[in-house]
C-alpha cells in the first residue's frame, strides 16, 4: 500500500474538534452583532474571531499546516500585495470622501 | 548544492527527500531545477494557485466595497436590522446569516471527514459525506436566494435602495452574488467526483487525490464567506 507521503491520515476526532470550535468562534461572532457591541472592541473581536477561524480552516481542513514551507509560502506570501492595496485605498479615502463632500455640497 | 544525491531523471527518489528546516529547505526545494513543490502532487498544487487567484479577484471585490463605505456621503445601511428576520412575532437581528454560517461551516466539517474517509478507502462513506456537503451547500444556496428575494422585494437595487446608501446594493448582490455562484458550482463538481468515487474510478487508479483537491476548493468557499460574514454582514 501507497504510503500517503503528507501525512495527511488525521484521526476523525481532530476534525470534529476544529468543526467544534468552529462553531464556537462562528455563534461568538454572531453574539457580537447580538449584544450591540460597539466602535474598537467590536472591530478587535470581529477580526479575531475571523482571523482564529480562517487559520483553523487554512491550516487544518486544507492541511496547510502539514504542507512543505515552499508550498505554504508560495501560496500565503503573494495575498500580502493585497494588504497593500488595502492600505492604498484607505489611505486615500479620506481625500475622495472630502471631494464628494464638495461636490455634493455644491 | 552542488551534490546531487539521486540520479537524474530519477524522480521517485525525490519523494522520499527530507525537508531541511526552515529557509533552507524553502532554498533547496527551489533552487533543485526540478519541481519546485515536491510531493506535492500537480493537481494539488493547481488548485491552490487556483485559490490564490480567486483570494486576488475575492479580496478586490472586498476592497472596492471598503473604499466605497469609507467614502460616501450618506448613511450605509445598518445590516443588523436590513437582515433581520422576525420569528415568532420578534425580530432577531441576522438571524438568517448566522444559520447560513452554521450550514457552511457543517459542510465543511463533512468535506473535511470526506477527504479522511477517501485516503482510508471507504467509498460508500465518502461518497455520503461528499453527497451530504452538496447537499448543505444547496442549502446554503437556497437560503441566499431567500434573502435576495427578500431584499429584492424591500426595493434593494444595484443603483438604490430605500434604506441609505445607494452603493448597498452594488456590493451586496456583487459580493454574495460571486460567492453563491462559488458555492454553485462547488456543490456541482463535489457531486461529479462523488459520483468517480462510488464508481471506484479511483479505486482503479489507487489515487484518492481527487477528493482532497476538491476539498480544498470547498473549503476556500467557507473561508472566503468568514471574511464575507466579518466585513460585509458585522462591521
Amino acid at each position: 500500500m501507497m504510503a500517503h507521503a503528507q501525512g495527511q491520515q488525521h484521526p476523525i476526532s481532530l476534525y470534529l474538534k476544529i468543526w467544534g470550535l468552529l462553531f464556537v468562534l462562528s455563534t461568538l461572532s454572531y453574539l457580537v452583532d447580538y449584544f450591540h457591541f460597539h466602535g474598537y472592541l467590536r472591530w478587535a473581536l470581529i477580526i479575531t474571531f475571523m482571523l482564529l477561524k480562517a487559520g483553523l480552516i487554512v491550516s487544518i481542513f486544507m492541511h496547510m499546516a502539514w504542507e512543505r514551507l515552499a508550498m505554504v509560502y508560495a501560496i500565503l506570501v503573494p495575498p500580502l500585495c493585497l494588504l497593500v492595496l488595502v492600505g492604498l485605498m484607505a489611505t486615500e479615502a479620506d481625500y475622495v470622501f472630502l471631494s464628494r463632500v464638495i461636490f455634493f455640497g455644491q | 548544492m552542488a551534490s546531487h544525491p539521486q540520479a537524474p531523471g530519477e524522480s521517485s527518489n525525490t519523494l522520499g527527500s527530507p525537508s531541511a528546516p526552515g529557509w533552507q529547505g524553502i532554498a533547496n526545494d527551489w533552487a533543485s531545477d526540478k519541481e519546485a513543490f515536491k510531493q506535492v502532487p500537480w493537481g494539488k498544487a493547481m488548485m491552490w494557485i487556483f485559490l490564490l487567484s480567486d483570494t486576488f479577484i475575492f479580496t478586490c471585490f472586498l476592497t472596492g466595497y471598503m473604499s466605497v463605505r469609507m467614502t460616501i456621503t450618506t448613511a450605509w445601511p445598518n445590516p443588523s436590522e436590513v437582515f433581520a428576520l422576525t420569528i415568532a412575532g420578534r425580530e432577531i437581528p441576522l438571524i438568517l446569516i448566522a444559520i447560513m454560517t452554521f450550514v457552511l461551516i457543517s459542510s465543511s466539517g463533512t468535506m473535511a471527514m470526506a477527504v479522511n474517509y477517501a485516503y482510508r478507502r471507504d467509498r460508500a462513506k465518502t461518497t455520503a459525506l461528499m453527497l451530504a456537503t452538496a447537499a448543505l451547500g444547496v442549502t446554503f444556496v437556497g437560503m441566499q436566494a431567500f434573502e435576495w428575494s427578500k431584499l429584492i422585494a424591500e426595493g434593494v437595487r444595484p443603483w438604490g435602495n430605500p434604506m441609505g446608501a445607494a452603493q448597498f446594493g452594488a456590493s451586496f448582490f456583487m459580493i454574495t452574488g460571486f460567492h453563491g455562484l462559488h458555492v454553485s458550482i462547488g456543490a456541482l463538481y463535489l457531486s461529479i467526483v462523488a459520483r468517480k468515487v462510488l464508481r471506484g474510478d479511483y479505486e482503479r487508479s489507487g489515487n484518492y487525490q481527487n477528493v482532497e483537491i476538491a476539498g480544498l476548493y470547498w473549503h476556500f468557499v467557507d473561508l472566503v464567506w468568514v471574511f464575507i460574514f466579518a466585513f460585509f454582514y458585522l462591521w
